[in-house]
């Protein structure tokens, strides 16, 4: 085998990981949700799927959910722009999986002589990737408000359009604080960066220092901004489902599930972020390239393929985590109203993180890292 | 500069829908309701996993009923589908009084008397039927009959039909039927005569 085949070959792991994974998790996020809610409100949830009498806790739900969509109308207004009403919904879920792209979920992986960054894609500007990647996806709910020649289309699309400009200035806001504190916008050196000790001189190697902890106003910001560019309740003013209906009202079928589905895969991407960002990304707490050091002096050493499938592991656990959170937000809060979400986006989160800049800047200054 | 609403906030300071700090702040309660939410969530994770891991009989994770599978008891004072009470040679027991159709204030009961071939009982309906498109379930024919014939425990709900003509219920179908169990569980089956099937 050559060499460039087997660098091609290589480089699909990453690649197939992360489209494996996300598609997976999108997918089995209609089941997570149903659950997920259900034993939140002392109900069962859907669990009536079955074949040949197997029920499997209701995972056959989706697969149920994806046959009804395939076998639905697929209808199309008649005054609708026909290219952009098509392509709309396409545009959500390509930018939706896109984002996820360049979200760590690993160390460097050595393997026959080779070094993989486990992540799809290595870039150095990867944050600002995935925030192009998430704010392009806005133009799939703008092409479908608009070419569903449908008045309530169009204002839904307009609010997702307005819902998603200031949620996206308080993402990139709050996210800089992170950047300034580990110098890098690279996703992959800033879940280096929280490997290291927080404040050796204080606290020793006890404590790693994770996003969530150096940045703590941050991440609610982020978390806070996210919730609301995932356009899922309480941030759920473009679609509005139940009343006052959003940008799809027009679509039916595998359309409108392509736009359920890029809400969910977005709540991952989302989840990968916070991850990423926040909370160690796939760093396990005192694991090292040898293997475990404790701060208490007891180290075991570990092979190179075991350390990276703790990091996998433990970058999936905290996504899974992090869905949960977020299905538990959504099921919890109830919608903010328009002018509130903007409220909400342009007078706290905003001010907020610029201000979060400003003293994180300080901080900096005062220990002497800028 | 035009000013606009911004909420719904009392002038009064007392009001109780006012927010306080801790509420404006909003962080702090959105916490509070996601520890009430989180508490159910594992409260009920633990209830599921004692249930379906551990065959604990007395756990439970949900209040849901699994209706058509699982029945919540019905009460005894129920009043479900009518039958009609036999006699121990299994002839009925009503004697065609009319006083059950006489009391109906829904007119759903249509009865033909005949003679009994037995001298010593009056007369026996030779129809009887019941439009239960039109009854009300007050239970005035139980209570009007003077010979306990007519009964409404048989703990059947589900009686459905496709037609109007279907949902009439006529003698030999109301002879058929058995009191509910304990529980009120039914224990004759939800009657369909030919004509209740789909068409």
């Amino acid at each position: 085998m050559s060499g460039l085949a087997l660098d091609l070959l290589l480089q699909a792991i990453p690649v197939g990981f992360v489209m494996f994974v996300v598609l997976n998790f999108g997918g089995l996020l209609t089941w997570v949700e149903r659950k997920q809610s259900a034993v939140m409100q002392d109900r069962i949830g859907a669990n009536r799927a079955s074949i040949f009498g197997i029920r499997i806790l209701g995972l056959l739900h989706p697969l149920a959910d994806a046959l009804k969509m395939l076998t639905k109308e697929d209808f199309t207004p008649a005054h609708a722009d026909r290219l952009m009403f098509k392509l709309a919904p396409f545009v959500s879920v390509f930018f939706g999986l896109a984002a996820f792209a360049s979200i760590p979920f690993g160390d460097t992986l050595r393997i026959l002589g080779r070094e993989i960054q486990l992540q799809a894609v290595t870039l150095n500007v990867g944050i600002l990737y995935v925030l192009a990647m998430i704010s392009l996806g806005v133009y799939g709910l703008m092409m479908a408000g608009w070419a569903s020649a449908n008045n309530y289309a169009l204002l839904g699309g307009q609010r997702a359009a307005a819902l998603m400009i200031s949620a996206e200035v308080a993402i990139g806001a709050s996210i800089m604080g992170v950047v300034m504190v580990y110098g890098s916008l690279n996703m992959q050196d800033i879940a280096r960066g929280q490997g290291q000790p927080l404040l050796p001189q204080l606290f020793g190697n006890w404590i790693p220092a994770w996003g969530v902890l150096t940045q703590p106003a941050a991440f609610i910001l982020f978390l806070t901004a996210g919730i609301a560019s995932t356009k899922r309740i309480p941030f759920d003013t473009p679609e509005g489902e139940s009343e006052i209906i959003g940008y799809f009202v027009e679509y039916s079928g595998m359309k409108f599930g392509m736009f359920a589905m890029a809400d969910f895969l977005e709540t991952v991407v989302i989840a990968g972020m916070t991850t990423a960002l926040f909370l160690g990304g796939w760093q396990v707490p005192y694991l090292q390239a040898s293997g475990f050091v404790f701060p208490w002096g007891a180290s075991v050493a570990l092979p190179h393929l075991a350390v990276v499938g703790l990091q996998v592991v433990s970058f999936l656990t905290k996504v899974v985590v992090m869905i949960w959170f977020l299905m538990l937000i959504r099921w919890t809060l109830p919608r903010f109203r328009y002018d509130q979400a903007m409220r909400l986006g342009w007078l706290a989160l905003f001010p907020l993180s610029v201000l979060n800049i400003l003293v994180t800047a300080l901080v900096l200054l005062a220990v002497g890292k800028a | 500069m035009a000013s606009y609403q911004t909420g719904n906030v009392p002038a009064d300071p007392r009001h109780s829908s006012r927010l306080g700090l801790r509420q404006r702040f909003y962080v702090v309660e959105v916490l509070v309701g996601l520890a009430l939410t989180a508490k159910h969530f594992f409260a009920n994770l633990w209830g599921h996993t004692l249930r379906v891991v551990f065959r604990s009989k007395t756990a439970r994770g949900a209040v849901t009923i699994q209706y058509p599978d699982e029945r919540r008891p019905y009460s005894p004072r129920l009043r479900s589908l009518h039958r009609l009470v036999r006699r121990e040679d299994g002839s009925p027991r009503c004697v065609a009084c009319m006083m059950c159709e006489t009391v109906c204030p829904a007119h759903c009961i249509y009865i033909v008397a005949t003679e009994h071939p037995n001298p010593e009982i009056e007369k026996v309906p030779e129809r009887f039927d019941i439009d239960l498109g039109k009854c009300v379930f007050c239970g005035y024919c139980v209570e009007a009959c003077p010979e306990d014939a007519i009964r409404m425990d048989t703990g059947i709900l589900e009686f459905s039909a496709y037609d109007r003509q279907s949902m009439v219920y006529t003698k030999d179908t109301l002879l058929a039927l058995e009191p509910a169990g304990p529980n009120g569980v039914p224990t004759s089956r939800v009657p369909i005569a030919p004509l209740r099937r789909p068409e």
